[in-house]
């Protein structure tokens, strides 16, 4: 598909982040989530920020319409409805999500992505391409098994000619609210050594926090709601690190 | 089948060959004529390799990290402790194989001999399959579409030389797509005794889970029950404390809701993940730890469930 400026496309987009991993469950969709609220609050000129999985009209979060999302849970009849599909309708989708969608005017799209190295992936970097996304936040563990995923996902990145904003190591740690002890629940360290093994960035370790878990669940924003939370500080790192990049602009 | 384009209608669409889309595909004969339509032969083909494995359990779920792959070399393990016990675990996740790490083989070759590929055995008696053994480094990606992944799929179920099986546990990737309906179909004319589905305590997880159930109702796969994983963590400290919080009641308020049986709840602990990275057996590292004895008696029930199952020959799993 040719990058025309018609509206309703991403030619009104500032800057572009995709949220990778090669594994599952490590928090790509959380770590999409904070950076989106994270984005949200710095953004002095109380710009627009949205986070998009897939969709037509935005849906707004707040009333400030500050962030919107997009995702296929909104097309369903029903939220226990599995989406049966093989490769080929999946990309079809996508391909709409990325230029069907009236995004308007964007300083941040976040795009959210399940783990792997296929369809979606391909079918997103494909039709993101002609709006050069600023780069890929790659999202691993610390642990040996999601690191040994999380390569592969790096090489896919280079292949696709890709730029690797950095990679986050997210669930490091566990600092117990009762008494403060510190349990390695995944190890630790992993994500740092990868992101030095494979040249690219390290942008910060993230620990386990129920708090951020029960935010998480309840719909809550976590960057509003727990400013004393340990995650907190590693999340604001990681938003100002992508904001030292790519500021917010005055338009 | 080769690479499709970008916007393939399907190959058992009515647009089949027809479509824009279709103009130069490789596959456009075959598919215009209907016989990409017709049944797969390998769907007897596999039928009868499977002769040979008495049960097939898939590891499923819809969420990613819970805990299919340890869960799925665990249950190996624990059937595998009888020697009498002939076990093969099939690792089906093409782009994020993790088996050959958690099972200590990485780094082994697949080999072929007349009979087909031979599958790398841990021990005599426990057979091991999955594409980390056919990659050369542990950077390579494995960026293939759906067509190419089914294509290994058929593969791994058709070519390899299992031998006589009592267990084949195949392990899958999250998610409700290519593999998943692969597994399924290919497998069809065989018959699999059911889905093992796991899941963490919290709603966030349980969405997922809830539409590959559904997912299970669809393609008509029995569904032998569900494992809550990391459920519940004690701080070694002060032995309180949990992370992953069941807010909306966890496994055990979806299983009753949608009448599914529940087959236990492992907790987490941190010489879980230990074990997995050393790619060593959690039972023999953690004997007595809550969460072995979790994962014992789920074995167990599994157990039970696939010799309640009706005898080979009868077809459970729709076409």
């Amino acid at each position: 598909m040719e990058a025309a400026a018609e509206p309703g496309n991403l030619a009104g987009v500032r800057h572009i982040i995709l949220v990778l991993s090669g594994k599952g469950g490590v928090g790509k969709s959380t770590i999409s989530t904070e950076l989106a609220l994270a984005l949200r609050h710095a953004g002095k000129k109380g710009k627009a920020v949205h986070q998009c999985d897939s969709g037509w009209v935005p849906v707004f979060v707040d009333q400030e319409q500050s962030i919107s999302l997009m995702s296929v849970g909104f097309l369903l009849e029903k939220p226990d409805e599995a989406v049966v599909w093989r490769g080929p309708k999946k990309n079809a989708l996508i391909k709409q999500f990325v230029s069907d969608v009236a995004w308007g005017q964007l300083d941040y799209l976040v795009v959210d992505t399940p783990p792997g190295t296929s369809d979606e992936h391909m079918a997103v970097v494909d039709a993101l391409r002609p709006y050069s996304p600023l780069g890929a936040l790659v999202v691993t563990t610390p642990q040996a098994v999601s690191v040994g995923d999380v390569r592969r996902e790096l090489t896919f990145c280079k292949k696709v000619g890709l730029r690797v904003i950095g990679v986050v190591e997210n669930m490091s740690g566990f600092v117990c609210p009762h008494c403060e002890e510190c349990t390695n629940i995944f190890s630790r360290g992993g994500g740092e050594e990868l992101a030095r093994h494979a040249g690219v960035p390290f942008l910060g370790s993230v620990p386990l926090d129920p708090e951020l878990t029960r935010s998480l669940e309840e719909g809550r924003d976590f960057i509003q709601g727990f400013p004393e939370s340990p995650a907190f500080p590693a999340l604001s790192c990681i938003a100002q690190k992508i904001l030292n990049e790519a500021p917010v602009g005055l338009s | 089948m080769e690479e499709v384009p970008h916007d393939c209608p399907g190959v058992s669409s009515a647009q089949a060959g027809r479509g824009a889309s279709c103009q130069g595909c490789p596959n456009q004969g075959l598919c215009a004529s209907g016989a990409a339509a017709a049944p797969d032969p390998a769907i007897e083909e596999i039928k009868e390799k499977m002769k040979t494995v008495k049960h097939k359990i898939l590891v499923l779920s819809g969420k990613g990290g819970v805990g299919k792959s340890t869960f799925s070399a665990h249950l190996a393990h624990g059937l595998a402790e009888d020697e009498n016990t002939q076990v093969a675990l099939l690792d089906i996740d093409i782009c994020g194989p993790s088996i050959p790490k958690i099972m200590g083989l990485e780094g082994e070759q697949v080999h072929q001999s007349g009979s087909g590929w031979s599958p790398v055995f841990l021990e005599d008696n426990l057979g091991v399959m999955s594409v980390g053994f056919l990659l050369s480094s542990p950077d390579d990606a494995v960026i293939w579409r759906g067509p190419k992944k089914n294509g290994m799929i058929k593969q791994f179920l058709r070519d390899v030389d299992w031998g006589e099986v009592d267990y084949l546990i195949v392990d899958t990737p999250p998610g409700t797509s290519d593999e998943h309906l692969s597994a399924v179909q290919y497998l069809a004319a065989a018959h699999i005794d059911g889905a093992v589905i796991i899941t963490t305590p919290q709603e966030v997880s349980l969405q997922d889970v809830r539409k590959e159930i559904n997912f299970c109702h669809k393609v008509k796969l029995p569904i032998i029950g569900v494992v809550e994983n990391m459920s519940g963590f004690t701080c070694p400290k002060c032995q309180e404390s949990q992370i992953f919080l069941p807010t909306t009641g966890g496994a055990e308020v979806m299983c009753r809701d949608l009448k599914v049986p529940l087959l236990g709840k492992v907790p987490l602990d941190p010489r879980i993940g230990k074990s997995c990275d050393k790619g060593e057996s959690f039972f023999a590292e953690a004997p007595d730890s809550p969460a072995t004895l979790a994962y014992r008696s789920i074995i167990q029930r599994i157990q039970e469930s696939c010799s309640l199952r009706q005898p080979k020959g009868e077809n459970l799993v729709g076409s």
